[in-house]
């Protein structure tokens, strides 16, 4: 294990764009956010932006706060027992850990590690769900909304002709686009991805890295991942954690050929984690 | 020596083998044989008069056991709809909000109820019904059978719901859905088959439980009338006629625990064949 001399320089403001693009304008604007786990502090006071309609990926190795970040997004890390947060999420103007979590969360979806359709549900009632369970009635437009987004989880054409059967019969990866078309059904204006890929073969995760892009034309997609060469493929941004901390976040394609901060560049180049 | 040793391990092995083997047949022989004793016993008295007519006035031979088939079923079918929703609904307090210290007591509080004696449960029954009304009653009976379900089906529930995966509670609250509607809609059918189970056996359970119908619902040789009247049960008219002196009411107790017997075990296999996992 090579030592890695700890940088002692003052966290660096999020990396200027090398090439001027246009800018998507600011989707979620987090400031000073720390959580935790009753008196176990996990994030330490991080500030992000993430754009508007664009990718952005958060690597770091294992227990660095990644996940946590993420959950606090939609406030999921409420759920857990004895869970903290503390800061500001804004969110279209509005701080999302003062708004009533279950708004927020149609607004900002989610789609977990492992494949978790609900076992009793079909293929189109698991679709369906956050309508049918929000009270939505009407049959045409369930059966609308469960085909568009069952397109738009390229998972259509594959299941039309057995969308009463059960969601937990279909494969891992099939199991994975329908979770994702289950959280667009709700027409969410951000979705959350935490390790989506972590339980998938590579032809599965192939598949969900392009439906990835082509989701991202409609919506804001922020994506926890393991995997750095996902990162590079998927991600406009991408943001770099270590130890509950934000140590850099820029433009993926900059922070992979010219990291700003040492730790970044050891991380990436494969001197730890 | 050591072949000895070796010989003399294996003569001991044999033994022990043997051993436990033999008290496992005489666990499962038990069941064995008080159901082949009552089947045998029960068949001489067991015809179609039997299950069908009233009791003969005492000294008469024949009569059937007609009203106490009623009546069990109506003192068990009102002790379910009394007990199941309460334990339910607790379950699914303790399982999904259940914490901190009223949790840990009503989770002990239940455990602790399971193991009161049953006949314990029936006086209580006796002096919070019974004695204000100042009549034997069904109702006084199902609340007692009742007050014997609700800790049985309450710890059952709350198991059921733990060993659902926090995930599909995860993916229905990531979709914007209130907590009562992932509880009410998504949790409970998903882990229906299990607690449903539970709350069959527990009405098969308190089905047989003599004790607490003493003094509650009493016995009856007529049919019954109402909810506030005593009513005849299968266990009770069983304990009533096996202490009577006269042989005639000994073979009818037989036949009558053939048909409780018969009763209870269709709804411990049936529950067991429906629970069996299914491969997908």
């Amino acid at each position: 294990m090579a030592t890695t001399k700890i940088d002692m320089r003052p966290m660096p403001l999020p990396a200027e764009p090398a090439v001027t693009r246009k800018e998507m304008p600011i989707a979620i604007s987090v400031r000073d956010l720390r959580a935790g786990y009753g008196a176990l502090p996990v994030l330490k006071a991080v500030n992000l932006e993430v754009r508007e309609k664009t990718v952005t990926a958060i690597i770091g190795p294992s227990g660095c706060g990644k996940s946590t970040l993420i959950r606090c997004l939609n406030r999921m890390h409420e759920a857990i027992p004895g869970a903290v947060c503390d800061g500001e999420i804004l969110l279209g103007g509005r701080n999302a850990l003062e708004m009533d979590p279950v708004l927020l969360r149609r607004e900002v979806g989610m789609v977990f590690q492992r494949p978790n359709p609900f076992p009793t549900m079909s293929i189109a009632q698991n679709v369906a769900a956050g309508l049918t369970l929000n009270g939505v009635r009407d049959r045409s437009v369930i059966a609308e909304t469960v085909e568009k987004s069952l397109r738009r989880a390229a998972l259509w054409e594959e299941v039309k002709d057995k969308l009463d059967a059960p969601g937990v019969g279909l494969s891992g990866g099939q199991q994975q686009r329908l979770c994702i078309a289950r959280a667009l059904a709700v027409e969410p204006r951000v979705l959350l991805l935490d390790e989506p890929c972590s339980a998938l073969d590579p032809i599965a995760t192939a598949r969900i890295e392009e439906l990835l892009l082509e989701i991202k034309e409609q919506l804001t997609v922020v994506i926890v991942t393991h995997n750095m060469q996902q990162a590079a493929r998927v991600s406009e941004y991408t943001v770099f954690m270590l130890m509950g901390e934000m140590v850099e976040y820029g433009l993926t394609r900059q922070m992979f050929t010219q990291p700003a901060d040492k730790r970044t560049e050891d991380y990436i180049t494969g001197r730890f984690g | 020596m050591n072949d000895a040793a070796y010989a003399r391990r294996r003569k001991v092995n044999a033994l022990m083998f043997t051993l436990t083997g033999l008290c496992a047949a005489v666990a499962s022989g038990t069941l064995l044989a008080i159901l082949g004793y009552i089947a045998w016993k029960g068949a001489l008295a067991l015809s179609w008069s039997f299950l069908m007519n009233l009791p003969k006035p005492v000294g008469e031979t024949g009569g059937g056991i007609a009203n106490s088939i009623v009546g069990s079923a109506k003192v068990v079918g009102l002790a379910g709809l009394i007990g199941v929703p309460i334990g339910v609904s607790a379950g699914v307090y303790l399982a999904e909000y259940g914490r901190g210290r009223y949790a840990f007591a009503v989770r002990y509080a239940a455990d602790v109820m399971n193991g009161v004696p049953s006949i314990v449960v029936g006086l209580f029954a006796y002096a919070l019904i019974v004695h204000p009304m100042k009549r034997f009653s069904a109702l006084s009976g199902s609340v007692a059978l009742a007050f014997i379900m609700v800790p049985i089906v309450l710890r059952n529930t709350e198991e059921f719901l733990r060993l659902l995966p926090g995930t599909i509670r995860e993916a229905a609250l990531a979709l914007g859905v209130p907590r009562w509607k992932v509880t009410l809609f998504v949790l409970l059918p998903t882990a229906g088959r299990g607690i449903l189970t539970g709350a069959l056996l527990a009405l098969a359970r308190v089905a047989g439980e003599t004790a607490p119908l003493i003094f509650t619902a009493f016995g009856n040789r007529f049919w019954d009338n109402g909810w506030l009247n005593p009513i005849a049960t299968l266990p009770h008219t069983i304990y009533t006629y096996a202490i009577s002196p006269y042989e005639d009411w000994h073979n009818q107790a037989w036949a009558a625990a053939l048909i409780l017997m018969a009763f209870v075990l269709a709804v411990n296999v049936a529950t067991r064949l429906w629970l069996r996992p299914r491969s997908t």
